[in-house]
């Protein structure tokens, strides 16, 4: 198996303006053109796109639009995690030896046919997201004695990330204060607590060993891969207090890169709502169980972005299809010392997860300098 | 639309048991999904066990699980606060503009 390195990478500010998937696709590309001066259309031979748009034939739409003829193009769809699902597709493509350069691009809309799985008939009534949320809260607060405050932290800590990150959706902070004030959804899950749909676009470009020096004099390898699917329905995650999938996922990936979670210097994971990210802490093992709380209220304390350092997707905003791709872009930049103020100093492993649909799948992926 | 949408459309509570390997298939399908086989579709039990409960605008929903496999979000039917681990009855099921689920405690 040939490595495979992130050569560059390319974002738009999330916005809930007017666009067109087609558009939005498009416009991330452009800005990884630009920052690869020896990067031409020719050197492309896969191009994948993410995301949960019923439009069809995209990658081959944003090829065209984008003057590329690839050999390879298609899309793939797995709701909030497309985003790794894609690049892992895109990995797996180079590693082969089926392919030496692969773009790989992820948008979504705010009204995106994403946000509820409507197939899932044993959520009854209670499809929308804020339900599992809502119960998986329940469960974290009864095992682990998880608070509202506690929430709170995770939401406030990755508002204060976000407002270093240029292309998060929201233009103002909000404080611990103000999440505890926000409107209660559920009597455990406020408005504050749960990452927004908006428009947003992301952009990565991976390449073999073999040319990746041609793109970036240091690339950032993906040395660690692990996926896990335990389901589709909400209601077969057997312990509502963890999930599963991401604990599987993540020992893989560790497995993968023969690496452990103290060696993790950054990390990316996915606050689809407040006690996602204390979940995601204990199951990545950068926490022990019932401890994720407890760091991340030290991380807020101390003003360290060790965790989210981008916003996650309640401190940015999240566009399904595009999640993935900007968490791993991050994790991109946090080791090729590119993250102007969110920089973490030193950073050179980092992890990125990435999950759909109450942790019914996952994804995660160790980087490298 | 499959078996259990329609029943459901009807108020009935059913799912699908494969006569292969007696799996109880859920979520609802046509075909087992241990085997794969045809399964027969019969009335499910509505005796069910509460998993896990929240509360939204003073209205208390919840997991419940039926015969140790069915698990279905729904609407608990109570003025005090449920507890996990107790004892409910599945009281109406229907459909409008999706399925729903009304579950009743049983003793205390
Ligand atoms: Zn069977």
């Amino acid at each position: 198996m040939r490595r495979v390195g992130i050569v560059s990478a390319g974002q738009t500010k999330f916005t809930k303006d007017d666009s067109s998937i087609e558009s939005l696709l498009v416009s991330s590309v452009k800005p990884l053109f630009d920052e690869s001066k020896d990067l031409s259309q020719k050197d492309i031979d896969v191009v994948l796109t993410s995301t949960n748009s019923n439009q069809k034939y995209l990658a081959n739409i944003v090829s065209e639009l984008s003057g590329i003829s690839p050999r390879i193009a298609h899309s793939v769809e797995s709701l909030c995690n497309s985003g790794t699902n894609c690049i892992v597709s895109a990995f797996s493509y180079i590693a082969s030896g089926l392919a030496d350069v692969a773009l790989v691009v992820g948008a979504e809309k705010t009204d995106s046919p994403g946000l509820v799985l409507d197939w899932d008939v044993s959520r009854g009534q209670y499809k929308h997201p804020i339900y599992w949320s809502s119960l998986f809260t329940s469960s974290h607060m009864r095992k682990y004695g998880t608070t509202l405050e506690d929430l709170a932290y995770v939401s406030a800590k990755n508002h204060v990330n976000g407002r270093a990150n240029p292309f998060s959706y929201f233009d103002r902070s909000y404080s611990f204060e103000d999440v505890m004030a926000s409107k209660k959804l559920t009597d455990n899950v406020r408005l504050l607590d749960c990452s927004m749909p908006c428009n947003g676009s992301a952009s990565i470009l991976l390449a073999s060993e073999d040319v990746a020096n041609k793109f970036k004099e240091k690339p950032v390898w993906i040395t660690g891969i692990g996926q896990k699917s335990i389901s589709a329905g909400f209601t077969k995650n057997s312990d509502l207090s963890s999930m599963q999938s991401t604990s599987i996922a993540a020992s893989d990936a560790f497995s993968m890169a023969r690496c452990s979670p103290r060696e993790i210097d950054v990390a990316e994971v996915h606050d689809a709502f407040s006690i996602c990210e204390i979940m995601a802490l204990e199951d990545l093992g950068l926490a022990e169980r019932g401890r994720g709380a407890k760091i991340v209220r030290d991380l807020y304390e101390t003003g360290s972005r060790k965790v989210n350092p981008r916003g996650g997707l309640i401190g940015t905003g999240h566009p399904l299809g595009a999640t993935g791709i900007a968490q791993t872009i991050e994790a991109y930049r946090q080791i090729c010392g590119e993250s102007g103020k969110r920089q973490i100093d030193g950073a050179r492993t980092a992890l990125v997860h990435n999950m759909s649909a109450a942790a019914t799948s996952s994804t995660v992926m160790v980087l490298r300098s | 639309m499959n078996r259990f949408e329609k029943e459901l459309k009807e108020g009935n509570f059913v799912c699908g048991e494969c006569p292969n390997c007696k799996n109880i298939v859920w979520p609802p399908s046509e075909y087992c999904s241990a085997c794969l086989g045809g399964v027969i579709w019969r009335g499910a039990s509505r005796s069910g066990t509460l998993i896990e409960y929240s509360r939204k605008n003073g209205e208390w929903f919840g997991m419940a699980e039926f015969e140790g496999k069915i698990r279905i979000l729904g609407t608990i039917m109570s003025d005090n606060e449920p507890r996990v681990g107790q004892k409910l009855r599945l009281e109406k099921c229907g459909y409008d503009e999706g399925e729903r689920f009304l579950f009743n405690v049983v003793g205390n």
